[in-house]
């Protein structure tokens, strides 16, 4: 680190906070839900149905599934990055990971707003 | 300008440094890091598994009917302990992380310690997750 010349790019330091705060963001909402299943589980359909009705659940899973799609860009990218050397067998997997990971996107708020 | 680090004997005569990083050699805190990578890519995997049970679990009632019969296959409970572990350990492994970014716990008798309680922990959770399936 001596010496080196920091002058340019981010380093990925938006990355490296991308994670981490999606992380706990994850792990808050994974607590809770865990912790309200085991205080009071859905017997049926309509239960669990109705749990994710709510106007709250909805936005909560919401906040979740992005925090999960943009965390799971950034650790795919780094295996990427780390074990895939040709420059554009790289570029494939990259716009191959984002495209899913777009789709799912689109496919959760189908999910949580289908009526 | 001559660096006398660069051309010092010594450095020269130690190198090239082989690192056995094979994971039957890695100490503890390594498996907990490459597990959590692989944890992630498995879980990156079958997200597309995970979504679409979630998707027949709040569909419509008939859905959640068949939800319910692909979640009472022995093979799927098995499939799903898989991705409860690499969830657990990643979630663990992810916290411990997250202790070790604030310079909770990085000494090395620590770090060693928390390695052993991050699979400890994920493990006890997986058999918890298990014994709740079947």
């Amino acid at each position: 680190m001596v010496g080196r010349l920091v002058v340019g790019a981010h380093y990925g330091v938006r990355d490296w906070l991308v994670q981490r705060g999606s992380a706990v963001i994850m792990a808050i909402y994974t607590v809770i839900l865990v912790g309200w299943m085991l205080i009071a589980p859905p017997a049926d359909y309509a239960a669990w149905k109705t749990l994710f009705g709510t106007g709250w659940m909805r936005v909560a899973t919401l906040f979740f599934f992005v925090s999960l799609l943009l965390h799971a860009w950034v650790g795919m990218r780094d295996i990427v990055m780390d074990y895939v050397k040709p420059t554009w067998l790289r570029l494939c997997a990259h716009v191959f990971i984002i495209l899913v990971l777009i789709a799912y996107a689109g496919w959760s708020v189908q999910i949580l707003w289908r009526t | 300008m001559s660096d006398p680090a660069v051309n010092s004997p010594r450095l020269h005569a130690a190198r090239p440094v082989w690192y056995n990083l094979s994971p039957v050699n890695l100490p503890i805190p390594g498996l907990v890091s490459i597990f959590h990578r692989v944890s992630g890519l498995a879980l990156f995997a079958g997200m597309f598994w995970l979504l679409y049970l979630l998707d027949e679990s709040l569909a419509s009632a008939e859905s959640f009917a068949r939800f319910k019969a692909i979640a009472a296959h022995p093979l799927a409970k098995l499939v799903l302990l898989g991705f409860g572990w690499s969830f657990l350990h990643h979630f663990c492994a992810g916290i411990r992380f997250l202790l070790l970014d604030v310079h909770i716990g990085s000494s090395l008798e620590a770090a060693r310690r928390s390695s052993g309680i991050v699979f400890g922990v994920s493990l006890l959770l997986t058999v918890i997750l298990g014994a709740r399936l079947w």
